[in-house]
């Protein structure tokens, strides 16, 4: 491994590990169901607060949930969806731009305008209008979510086709009679692929919070499924009698989207020259 | 410079219809805005009848063509729950969420601005380990946690300040600080890196050269040739914003667009949502022409291209 890699890429690493561990692991791990509460224990404060119980180590909700497994399924939830919707985003996106960069002529300019507009829409309002009318499901929040990532993609590995199409490597490749598909998989796409896994890096962590904002207004994932979310839809109402119910599942959401925004910015630092060069400067 | 105002002019044009289009393919594309409307019992019969006026019944062409002559002349249809037009009801929210907007920004600027060039003047020391680490961890933190967060500390157990509502300046600082950090954070971090950049360049070297005081150096020279990068995040950042301002005026009862669009959707008021999302997407353009056109002030080169 490339040393300067090893150590801001350890703690954020840890970070992510641990909540896709968690996320893998929620159902053998999580010490009570997410769903069925024991109405007895309802709104009790986490193990070392006064009245507390080691057997709720982060207390229950409204109904009597364990904070604790609702936590770790929502795990499972809230980051499948960002995965699922960041890789539809970053395959759809990058083939766009590779295609559009690649070709050039009337497809590049439709796209190029395209892309223009949609980052002229900021994407809450798009989802918004999809999903007032889609109605709120998972399928609809990760196509919604994915919808607001290509374009990142497709904008960026765009640029780079352009760019490499003209590099002697792939004149050579052409003049040996490769066709255009091989010479898009085998010469262009290696080329981007760094780039590429750093944008999708970033994505996860905008995607984790967009879904936990869309299901925090109600527009994404639906109770009584567990989503940091809308867990926190849940919280808000009582937060006055319970703050453990808010705080958890906020601070879930923190550290994750924290460690896979600084795996994103070890990662950009080790393989993208120009970054590297200006932060020695 | 008037030629340059000309072709952003166009630019904006171009962009609105985009925009505009963006939301018919929204809105249309997703489903049947007749059944999104109507409550679940609703007969065939019924659904059939709202088709009809709604015009969904027609070809998507002459419902686009029909979507954009209503869009110009500014008509969404009624809302239910309001009995009245769709569009005032929500211009007569829009101040509060530009309110809100605007706060959120000047905080914003007000915090980052100085935190970036302290970091970048002070590299690697303490001050810039801090400030970044703000900037990091504010950029981790979503709008809405942000919110809960505070009222709960600031409103409910030290109750210093209201949890919801529009009044006077008491109300704005939550929502502001709340609506406001994510930004801060971004900013943050491109004045630093910006900074950096151009406190390498040989004009900086020479206005200490020929003995100009590190204040001037830092402001007159270094700050105004970062600031282009600066305002397109600004604008960038605005629709991001925007969309903060949605889940924000949630939280605090904040009576704006935002809040009326949300509402809106789970009580089937379509023509709000639409009117709503239309309104605000048209701020975000009429932003970013203004942003544009303060380019062309800042930097000479661009309204001269």
């Amino acid at each position: 491994m490339n040393r300067r890699l090893r150590w801001p890429l350890l703690l954020p690493a840890g970070l992510v590990v641990l909540a896709l561990v968690a996320a893998v692991l929620a159902p053998w791990i999580a010490p009570a169901s997410p769903t069925t509460g024991d109405l007895a224990a309802r709104l009790k404060p986490p193990a070392w607060e006064k009245g507390g119980s080691p057997h709720r180590l982060l207390g229950s909700d409204l109904l009597g949930r364990d904070v604790l497994s609702r936590l770790l399924w929502g795990a499972r939830v809230s980051l499948s969806i960002a995965l699922l919707a960041t890789i539809l985003g970053m395959v759809v996106g990058s083939a766009v731009g590779l295609i559009a960069g690649y070709y050039r002529g009337p497809v590049d300019e439709v796209l190029t305008k395209l892309i223009d507009v949609q980052l002229a829409f900021p994407f809450v309002l798009l989802a918004i209008s999809v999903i007032a009318v889609a109605g709120p499901s998972i399928t609809v929040l990760v196509v919604v979510l994915a919808v607001g990532s290509w374009v990142s993609h497709a904008r960026i590995v765009r640029g780079l086709a352009l760019s490499l199409r003209e590099r002697e490597y792939v004149q050579a490749a052409r003049a040996m009679g490769a066709g255009n598909a091989r010479i898009l998989a085998r010469h262009l796409l290696p080329e981007v692929t760094s780039v590429i896994l750093i944008l999708a890096t970033f994505d996860v962590g905008r995607i984790i919070i967009l879904e936990s904002t869309l299901s925090f207004l109600g527009l994404g994932v639906q109770p009584p499924m567990a989503s940091w979310g809308s867990d926190l839809r849940d919280a808000a109402v009582y937060i006055r009698r319970a703050w453990w119910t808010a705080a958890f599942p906020g601070l879930a959401i923190m550290v994750v989207v924290l460690g896979v925004n600084l795996l994103g910015d070890a990662l950009r630092d080790a393989f993208d020259p120009r970054t590297v060069g200006s932060r020695a400067r | 410079m008037f030629g340059y105002v000309v072709r952003k002019l166009i630019h904006t044009a171009f962009v609105a219809f985009g925009v505009v289009t963006l939301v018919f393919v929204a809105l249309r594309m997703s489903g049947d805005p007749a059944s999104t409307m109507l409550p679940g019992e609703a007969s065939v019969e019924e659904l059939t009848a709202l088709r009809k006026t709604l015009g969904l019944d027609r070809s998507l062409g002459v419902q686009y063509a029909r979507f954009l002559v209503d869009a110009v002349r500014g008509d969404f249809g009624v809302s239910f729950r309001h009995q009245q037009d769709a569009l005032p009801l929500v211009l007569e929210r829009l101040p509060a969420t530009l309110e809100l907007a605007f706060a959120a920004l000047l905080l914003a600027v007000v915090v980052a601005l100085p935190l970036g060039i302290l970091a970048a003047l002070h590299r690697g020391r303490i001050v810039d380990v801090l400030a970044m680490g703000f900037a990091v961890v504010g950029q981790a933190t979503p709008y809405f946690w942000m919110g809960l967060m505070l009222i709960l500390v600031v409103s409910v157990e030290l109750a210093w300040l209201p949890t919801s509502g529009r009044g006077g300046m008491a109300y704005l600082i939550l929502p502001a600080v709340t609506l406001g950090t994510h930004f801060a954070a971004v900013l943050a971090r491109l004045t630093r890196t910006t900074m950096l950049e151009t406190l390498t360049q040989n004009y900086v070297t020479t206005a200490r050269a020929k003995g100009l005081g590190e204040g001037t150096v830092i402001l007159a020279h270094a700050l105004r040739n970062a600031a282009v990068p600066v305002v397109t995040l600004i604008a960038l950042q605005f629709g991001t914003l925007l969309g903060g301002a949605v889940v924000t005026e949630t939280i605090f009862a904040w009576p704006g667009v935002g809040r009326l669009a949300v509402q809106s959707i789970f009580v089937r008021d379509y023509p709000v949502v639409q009117a709503s999302v239309f309104v605000l997407a048209l701020t975000f353009v009429a932003i970013n022409l203004m942003v544009d056109l303060l380019y062309g002030v800042l930097d000479p080169r661009i309204r001269h291209e």
